[in-house]
């Protein structure tokens, strides 16, 4: 850019930029230039040449107008990154000197300038914060970010990209602008968008009945599960798929329009307009399961056991079964205490305590 | 500003590399820089059909379904979950594998959508379906004395999926480069699990019509075939079945000259893309298949 940014000036200049701190007004055929640390009058255009070409006001101005994307979503973006709408561009410039920190789902994104102006982006795992950039694995183009996101830490398949699960041990450093923002839209896709959408107050939020009543083919029987009678199956999918544990997005869908749900959304920095594909498909299971009716059975557990089959739902809807050390008898969810408990109490069906499933019988 | 190419795919939430031929293709494509942006959407993952146009900045986007049959997906879900206003089949005035394109504006975000058919039904698909036979035996003359059998679903839910099917089929019969040219399917007859039945010929190249390999392409179809007793031994090419032997290529839709397929249906909807096939078909043209297998 060695001198761009004075031509492009120049060339502006006639139409006049107030910018960041930067004015520049045409006064008949001659110029004024004002910053923070100088101002000038009646500059002809060698004047301003000579006034900008070291100025970091310009050098700002040209970066936010020739280099960063220009999509109002991802300019919007950067601006965020470095806090450019609160804060002053000589605070601003020192601050990026040491590096501004922001978090967007497990992205840890450091924005920092350099002589020239031009913004430079470091991105790395939030868990790898403190981690010698010497033990992480250094990637340039964007599309790396596609297979780190695709599977987690154990190797297993990431349909969610959204899911707190993304594997840590990489950085992406000193990045463009636009790398930055591809990068950072392969790892969690569209949520450039839908977050300056909500900013601009313009984020077209489609609610659950709204959603479910769209869907045909093999999802179309997920409309037969809103019966007009509450939402608190509903309550139920966002307890289970949308809590933050699940998913770092954050739910800004209820049952409709003047019908919220009871449970949290999430403190995610990014927005859910929609129940995704992922819960459409969970929904039509559980609308086929939920089309049962309850029955009594008879169970024979000892205080003990009923609290061990607690703690194995829990230990398998908390993700935490993995973690459970083999000898650890302790646990609920243990191997050995799980095998035990099947050999006591399941019959040669795999009955639980020897009651029938009974699936056509019952009252 | 120029225009942005969305490619539209299934996707999946089981299987990791269900969606790997789609960024192989959008990848080449992207290499051609043909379109200010290659972006990538899916029905199973993200970007999801319904977001996906508002994460590029082109204000008129060529939509390639990478799908392929005319039918449920791209009648209707593709078209719905876009929010192509005023869309219908009609527009499309397709006789179930002669879809063109339609010009329509999106709800959300305004911009001008081409609305292209799939992939599937492109003529240019018999092209590749040849070139995958060329490809899997390692013989670009490969015709002469040899069977080729082009392998479908089936009708399941949609009619025009066996239509397709049969359309390559019989193109690649009129031009008279094969023996023999059969349509066989998964769930309808003629069945592919007969597959010797149907072929005088000694050689028989089996080109499944899929986008990804999955369950049908790699379990389903050489057990079906009689290729292996259990998908996960895995099988030779070719493998020797009464008589014959059967080269089984594997989804089609992993070839490298489907980047040409998706060009040609932004082509025929408009876009200026004459220079990106040339070079598309250069560099895939007896390339080794890469993506997803």
């Amino acid at each position: 850019m060695h001198g761009d940014h004075v031509d492009a000036l120049v060339a502006t200049a006639p139409d006049g930029i107030a910018f960041d701190d930067l004015r520049v007004d045409r006064e008949g055929d001659r110029y004024a230039f004002e910053t923070p640390e100088e101002t000038h009058g009646a500059l002809n255009e060698d004047d301003l040449r000579a006034v900008a070409a070291d100025s970091p006001f310009v050098r700002n101005w040209y970066f936010w107008h020739a280099v960063a994307p220009q999509k109002a979503d991802r300019w919007a973006f950067l601006r965020w990154l470095e806090d450019a709408e609160e804060t002053a561009l000589e605070r601003r410039l020192e601050n990026l000197a040491d590096g501004v920190v922001s978090e967007w789902g497990q992205l840890r994104v450091t924005a920092t300038v350099d002589d020239g102006g031009e913004r430079r982006y470091h991105v790395r795992h939030v868990d790898d914060a403190r981690a010698d950039p010497a033990a992480l694995t250094a990637h340039e183009d964007p599309r790396a970010a596609r297979d780190l996101a695709k599977h987690d830490e154990r190797g297993r398949y990431r349909p969610l990209k959204s899911a707190p699960t993304l594997r840590t041990g990489w950085r992406f450093a000193d990045r463009s602008a636009a790398d930055l923002v591809e990068t950072v839209e392969t790892f969690y896709p569209a949520s450039v968008a839908n977050w300056h959408r909500e900013r601009e107050g313009e984020l077209d939020v489609t609610h659950w009945h709204e959603t479910v009543e769209r869907q045909t083919g093999i999802y179309g029987v997920v409309q037969t599960w809103d019966r007009g009678e509450g939402y608190e199956h509903v309550n139920w999918v966002a307890e289970a798929c949308c809590a933050d544990s699940q998913c770092l997005k954050r739910r800004e869908w209820h049952y409709d329009d003047e019908t919220e749900l009871d449970v949290d959304g999430g403190d995610g920095v990014v927005p859910c307009r929609e129940p995704c594909s992922v819960v459409i498909a969970a929904a039509r299971q559980w609308t086929k399961l939920e089309s049962e009716e309850s029955r009594t059975y008879e169970f024979e557990l000892t205080p003990s056991e009923k609290e061990q089959v607690e703690g194995i739902v829990d230990a398998v809807a908390d993700g935490s079964v993995g973690d459970i050390r083999e000898a650890d008898v302790y646990e609920d969810a243990n191997r050995y205490r799980a095998r035990f408990l099947r050999a006591k109490r399941f019959d040669g069906e795999g009955n639980l305590s020897g009651a029938p499933t009974d699936r056509d019988g019952g009252e | 500003m120029a225009p942005a190419l969305v490619i539209a795919a299934h996707g999946s939430h089981l299987n990791a590399e269900s969606s790997t031929p789609t960024y192989t293709h959008a990848d080449t494509i992207r290499a051609t820089g043909a379109f200010a942006e290659v972006r990538e959407s899916f029905w199973k993952e993200e970007p999801s059909f319904r977001e996906a146009l508002r994460t590029v900045d082109a204000d008129e986007v060529y939509l390639v379904p990478l799908f392929i049959s005319e039918g449920y997906f791209t009648e209707q879900v593709i078209p719905r979950e876009f929010r192509l206003g005023g869309w219908d089949p009609d527009l499309w005035s397709s006789d179930g594998t002669s879809a063109t394109h339609a010009t329509l504006t999106a709800d959300d975000t305004g911009q001008t959508v081409h609305y292209c058919g799939p992939v599937g039904t492109h003529d240019a698909m018999s092209d590749v379906i040849v070139q995958r036979a060329e490809s899997v035996t390692g013989d670009p003359d490969i015709g002469e004395g040899v069977g080729l059998a082009v392998v479908g679903h089936g009708t399941e839910r949609n009619e025009n999926s066996a239509k397709a099917i049969e359309y390559h089929a019989g193109r690649i019969r009129d031009r008279g480069r094969f023996d023999e040219v059969q349509a066989l399917f998964m769930d309808e007859d003629p069945e592919v699990d007969d597959v010797t039945e149907y072929f005088e010929s000694d050689d028989i190249v089996v080109v499944p019509l899929f986008i990804a390999d999955g369950f049908h392409t790699q379990e389903d179809i050489p057990e079906d075939m009689g290729l292996t007793d259990d998908y996960r031994l895995g099988y030779d090419v070719p493998t020797a079945v009464d008589g014959h032997d059967i080269w089984y290529a594997g989804a089609v839709g992993t070839e490298p000259l489907m980047a040409d397929v998706v060009l040609e249906r932004a082509a025929d909807a408009g876009a200026d893309v004459e220079a990106a096939i040339e070079q598309v078909r250069e560099r895939t043209s007896g390339a080794n298949p890469a993506a997803g297998d």
